[in-house]
């Protein structure tokens, strides 16, 4: 294992974010407190509770979902694109490194990056109410796996994009909607049954409610169920990298 | 010497179907400096991209210091430094930066000190906290070389490294190389400057459509280049060389209507004078006549033009 070449990865990955560290930190404080605004405060206010949980601390762990997830696909899928796009990637190419090393500095730093962004929506989110964590460690594990995952996704889809219109189109045609169908404002127990039944086809799903369930100790699904899901999607992706990585595809000519 | 690159019947057909290397033989010995001519399109970049892991082979091998490059491609690769024909650099980051990550990825331990030296040799030393963005493009294309050089590597690939560099700079960067190839570096560079590789190459190969024409030492190369060749046209064709001339080395061209005659420009004795006097007490006319000399570049551009045909 070359853990140099990991190290040498993520820290010039991380240097770029460094070097936007305010608006890294900025516009999720943002976006949560307008999200908090209008959801929390001008809605809320005339919603009841959502099973028993006040409405504006029942929509926080989807809030946090909701950056995390977008957060990680554009971090990792960015990261691995412009190299692309700039031609530096000739040097990850030549390197003496396997395409594990490859993943973990990339995925690495794109993961660190969006849990930053979760931890400061958290914060933000204690500033407009009062929260109490229930199971604050598998609260934390659910957050890694989450910006694992989707970072791992983020990185297939910056291998695969051939340009920036397609960096941008899976995120917005595709988990965008999910994101927003999952749940992230809404107890899916409140839409029809029907609804219901095509909801569960959403992988999204299973992740918000798993991670509501570790801030409230309740959810739409069982948790065990959440964490199988969860664990199916982080295989699949790291199927499809390996198998990237073996055939070279998008990569190497 | 025992060969440090080893390159055995290697093809290479892109996805869309053309051919770009065709069964490729080259064997590059150890801290030599051997200059890959060949124009545009012929195959030197899918050549050294092949050997530096960027494109895989279609079929053949090659062997990088005795390692394979496909299956033990962590050792082969740790021994290679390479330039790229195309500027590719990331442009927010700084010069020092830059190359520090080149040195992690070949996964060696920091070496500030080095790095600086590698930066001084180069030029760069006073960009060394400055933006890549900021610099003009002959410094980019030193910080390419920075970066290859910023693991200590045992063979050096330089894909027209003087593209854009000024003479000054261009002159500095033969010097670096010569002083690296004393190290032990070897070093495999591609250039249209055919100077450059009069300069500093220990060996030229030339290649075409995906094929190797020639391999050679330069000495040798330049022994050729020395030559002239003189051109005697004559009023009436002839059949054959006439005996009293048979010990010129004579050719008979143009359907007999001219000789030509190669003769070594640094030799005492060049036999002109006595050829032209045989010439005409076998009672041939002359209407003209012409001297070439040949350089590398005819070389290079007769071998091209002759394996077209
Ligand atoms: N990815 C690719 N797909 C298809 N054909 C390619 C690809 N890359 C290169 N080629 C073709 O392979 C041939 C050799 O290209 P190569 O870049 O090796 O030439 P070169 O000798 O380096 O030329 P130059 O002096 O212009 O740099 C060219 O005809 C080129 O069009
Ligand atoms: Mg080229």
């Amino acid at each position: 294992m070359n853990y140099r070449a990991i190290k040498a990865i993520y820290t010039f990955e991380m240097s770029r974010f460094f070097r936007t560290l305010l608006q890294s930190f900025l516009s999720p404080v943002l976006s949560t407190c307008l999200y908090f605004v209008v959801f929390g405060t001008a809605i809320g206010s005339r919603m009841e509770s959502v099973d028993g949980v006040d409405y504006g601390a029942f929509i926080v762990p989807g809030l946090i979902m909701l950056s995390v997830m977008t957060q990680s696909i554009s971090n990792a899928s960015f990261g691995i694109y412009f190299p692309k796009f700039i031609g530096t990637v000739y040097e990850l190419l030549s390197a003496p490194i396997s395409f594990l090393e490859i993943v973990i500095g990339y995925v690495g730093a794109a993961m660190t990056k969006s849990l930053f962004i979760g931890l400061v929506i958290l914060g933000t989110a204690f500033l407009f109410i009062d929260l109490d964590i229930q199971y604050p460690i598998a609260m934390i594990l659910f957050l890694l796996l989450t910006c694992l995952s989707f970072s791992l996704l983020g990185f297939i889809i910056g291998i695969w994009a051939g340009s920036f219109e397609q960096l941008n189109l899976v995120p917005m045609l595709v988990v965008t909607p999910l994101v927003f169908l999952g749940g992230s404002f809404y107890s899916i127990s409140m839409l029809p049954p029907i609804w219901q039944t095509v909801t569960l086809f959403n992988p999204v799903v299973y992740l918000i409610s798993g991670f509501r369930w570790a801030f409230f100790g309740q959810a739409d699904v069982a948790i065990g169920i959440s964490l199988w899901a969860i664990g199916f999607f982080t295989l699949v992706c790291l199927v499809v990298i390996w198998w990237i990585f073996k055939t070279g595809w998008r990569i190497r000519t | 010497m025992p060969s440090v690159v080893s390159i055995q019947h290697v093809s290479k057909i892109f996805s869309d179907g053309f051919k770009a290397l065709d069964g490729v033989d080259l064997e590059i010995k150890d801290s030599e400096i051997l200059a890959l001519l060949g124009p545009n399109g012929a195959g030197k970049t899918t050549l050294i991209s092949i050997i530096c892991g960027i494109s895989s082979l279609t079929t053949g091998k090659i062997q990088v210091g005795g390692y394979d490059v496909e299956s033990q491609y962590r050792k082969a690769r740790e021994m290679i430094g390479l330039v790229p024909q195309e500027i590719a650099l990331e442009p927010f980051e700084t010069v020092m930066n830059s190359i520090r990550f080149s040195r992690g990825l070949f996964g060696k331990p920091k070496n500030e000190d080095y790095l600086d030296e590698v930066l001084k040799t180069l030029s760069l030393y006073d960009k060394k906290n400055a933006r890549v963005i900021t610099l003009s493009g002959g410094m980019k294309r030193r910080l390419l070389i920075a970066k290859a050089l910023a693991h200590e590597p045992k063979i050096l690939f330089l894909d027209e490294p003087t593209a854009g560099v000024d003479v000054e700079l261009r002159k500095d960067m033969w010097q670096t190389i010569k002083k690296l190839k004393r190290k032990g570096v070897t070093t495999i560079l591609t250039t249209h400057y055919i100077e450059e590789a009069e300069a500093i190459a220990d060996r030229i190969g030339v290649i075409n459509k995906g094929h190797i024409l020639l391999v050679e030492d330069k000495v040798a190369l330049m022994a050729r280049m020395g030559k002239k060749k003189i051109y005697i046209d004559l009023t009436k064709p002839v059949i054959e060389i006439p005996k009293e001339l048979s010990h010129y080395s004579l050719e008979l061209i143009k359907g007999g209507l001219a000789f030509s005659y190669t003769y070594d420009t640094k030799s005492e004795r060049t036999g002109i004078t006595s050829l032209l006097n045989d010439l005409q007490s076998a009672g041939l006319k002359m209407r003209d006549v012409q001297t070439q000399q040949s350089s590398l570049e005819d070389i290079f551009v007769g071998l091209v033009e002759e394996k077209v045909k």
